[in-house]
């Protein structure tokens, strides 16, 4: 808990310095879901085993993802959250999003917050360029705003002759392509990046990178989930360090990485 | 469980007094710069507003998913006049001709097929619309819309779909009797239905989004229905032959099916004179008054929590 007391005073150094207007305030998060996990026979017989039992499903079971987080993010922030495999950052952005309301605390927020993942598909079946309609008609676009932004979307995606095509039929890297150029379409006040962009190629991240300073620019705040550290130094000027679910570190982006790198290096 | 939930409470009993300070300077801050609990549920106001926004989206994936549907079939979106007319014919073929429950009906294929069409109306966008939370998931987790837009576009596929099935018995009454201008009376009859569908789509929506054992269980309730409704045979007739005492049939009108399936069998079919249910019409509206504003209402209510995993 040493890198956390040192690291408070500098983060509320930061936040004086920047002297900015907070769009996104955390206070004090606990963030609890019910999952279901494996186990139990799963036979008919069973299950009436355990009805007659009044017993709760086996197979359900509660995590504390996120324990106690507060922090506050800034317009023109692009925060980097970093962590190990289910240390609760995918679960964070999600409860910023408003898609998992916290169990106790509160997430305060300044415009509608968007949540970009990878592992949300849109409608597999349908082929791309209704895909870009419908998306962009769900962030509540107009008809004659999709028809003026439509060919920098797919321009931006990269897809090419595959906008004809189901969307099923696309690699992941193509899909996650086209869902980041969909959700960048409108301009965000809050951005919500989750592992989206470690799916493209090299070339696409070059683009997406630039994409998320400009949205960054545009007085919008941007966050950002990624395993790669490279990309979080490239992107993000801020850092968050999630370790099991409590907040490890807060600060600039270089200090909570190389003090990241420091641990994981130093476990081995 | 060892894994107990921490009560809310609890947990704030656990911070200190400086935590509880640091949240009152927090929330007083969110609060100086207009910023909104992310999760909140917006007023019910703000919420038909942003709806009546989403209109287009409404439309457009109610045309998308028409199109999903069908895009795997051969014959595409002729199914879409294929499964009406090949449902009628199986019921007309049981109950017309197999049981003969025609039993003085005047043209009774035309009033079998009316019923089941109004039916299948209400029944398919119930069940179709105890899915439209779970099945698009993966869209609720990404984009931020109000959620009520998917079971209404689900009910405007249905009602699509009527239209097709409308225009099928027209051609089916029209070759037997003629054009009538009676079949103007359609239209309100078909607006009501579709209010009261809207409200029990909704209401079907939140619970299946919860209870996902609904699914299973909606074939029976709807089967069910789909017998007391009196779709191949007519209530006063049947009731006359039973001897049923006077309340019977004042009680069986009340319900909605029945009372959409007849203003619309008075409005098509010119022989129904005598076989109508009593203030179907009055039946109609209020059902469909109470359907559509406690649907929304309960829908609503559980906004905040759809798509939690």
């Amino acid at each position: 808990m040493a890198v956390a007391e040192t690291a408070a005073p500098k983060a509320a150094a930061y936040a004086a310095a920047s002297d900015a207007v907070p769009t996104v305030i955390a206070d004090n998060v606990n963030i609890i879901y019910k999952v279901t996990a494996s186990g139990g026979k799963g036979t008919a017989a069973s299950a009436f085993r355990r009805i007659l039992k009044r017993q709760d499903r086996p197979t359900i079971r509660e995590v504390h993802a996120v324990k106690n987080v507060s922090f506050t993010a800034y317009k023109g922030d692009a925060i980097g959250l970093i962590g190990r495999n289910g240390s609760g950052k995918s679960t964070l952005l999600r409860a910023i999003a408003g898609l998992l309301p916290p169990a106790s605390g509160a997430i305060y927020t300044g415009g509608q917050p968007s949540l970009l993942g990878v592992n949300a598909a849109m409608m597999n079946d349908l082929t791309g360029d209704r895909n870009v309609v419908l998306g962009c008609l769900a962030m509540g676009m107009t008809l004659a705003e999709i028809e003026e932004r439509y060919d920098d979307i797919v321009e931006f995606s990269g897809i090419g002759d595959f906008i004809d095509l189901p969307m099923s039929t696309y690699s992941s890297g193509m899909s996650a392509r086209l869902k980041f150029a969909i959700a960048s379409a409108k301009t965000h006040d809050i951005l919500l990046v989750d592992e989206a962009l470690a799916t493209g190629d090299a070339e696409f991240r070059v683009r997406s990178e630039k994409k998320i300073k400009e949205l960054r620019s545009s007085a919008g705040c941007v966050f950002l989930v990624s395993h790669s550290l490279d990309v979080v130094l490239d992107t993000c000027n801020r850092a968050i360090w999630l370790d099991k679910g409590v907040l490890r570190m807060d600060g600039d982006v270089k200090e909570v990485v190389d003090a990241y790198n420091e641990e994981a290096t130093g476990k081995r | 469980m060892s894994y107990s939930r921490p009560e809310p409470s609890r947990l704030a009993r656990m911070s200190t007094a400086a935590e509880s300070a640091k949240t009152a300077e927090l929330a007083a801050m969110a609060e100086r710069y207009g910023l909104s609990r992310s999760s909140a549920r917006p007023s019910l106001r703000t919420y038909l507003i942003e709806l009546w926004g989403r209109r287009q989206f409404i439309v457009s994936y109610a045309r998308a998913r028409t199109y999903a549907v069908y895009a795997g079939a051969r014959l595409g979106s002729i199914w879409q006049v294929l499964t009406p007319l090949l449902n009628a014919g199986v019921y007309y073929l049981a109950f017309g001709v197999l049981l003969g429950t025609k039993n003085g009906i005047p043209n009774y294929a035309s009033f079998l097929i009316c019923g089941m069409f109004v039916f299948s109306y209400t029944q398919r966008s119930m069940t179709e619309g105890s899915r439209a939370i779970s099945a698009n998931m993966s869209l609720i987790r990404t984009l931020h819309f109000p959620r009520a837009t998917l079971p209404l576009a689900y009910v405007v596929n249905e009602l699509n779909q009527m239209f097709l099935s409308m225009a099928i018995l027209f051609l089916m009454v029209g070759f037997s009797t003629g054009p009538n201008w009676h079949w103007l009376l359609l239209i309100p009859a078909l607006f009501l239905q579709t209010l009261f569908n809207i409200g029990a789509t909704l209401v079907f929506a939140r619970l299946g989004a919860f209870l996902t054992d609904i699914s299973q269980l909606l074939p029976f309730i709807t089967r069910t229905w789909l017998y007391a409704s009196g779709i191949f045979f007519s209530i006063p007739a049947k009731l006359e032959g039973l001897h049923a005492p006077g309340w019977v049939i004042q009680v069986l009108s009340l319900n909605p099916i029945s009372a959409y399936i007849d203003i619309a069998r008075r409005a098509v079919l010119e022989e129904h004179v005598k076989n109508q249910l009593p203030h179907a019409w009055e039946i109609s509206i209020i059902w469909a008054g109470i359907s559509l504003v406690g649907g929304f209402i309960y829908f609503w209510r559980a906004e905040d929590r759809y798509g939690r995993g």
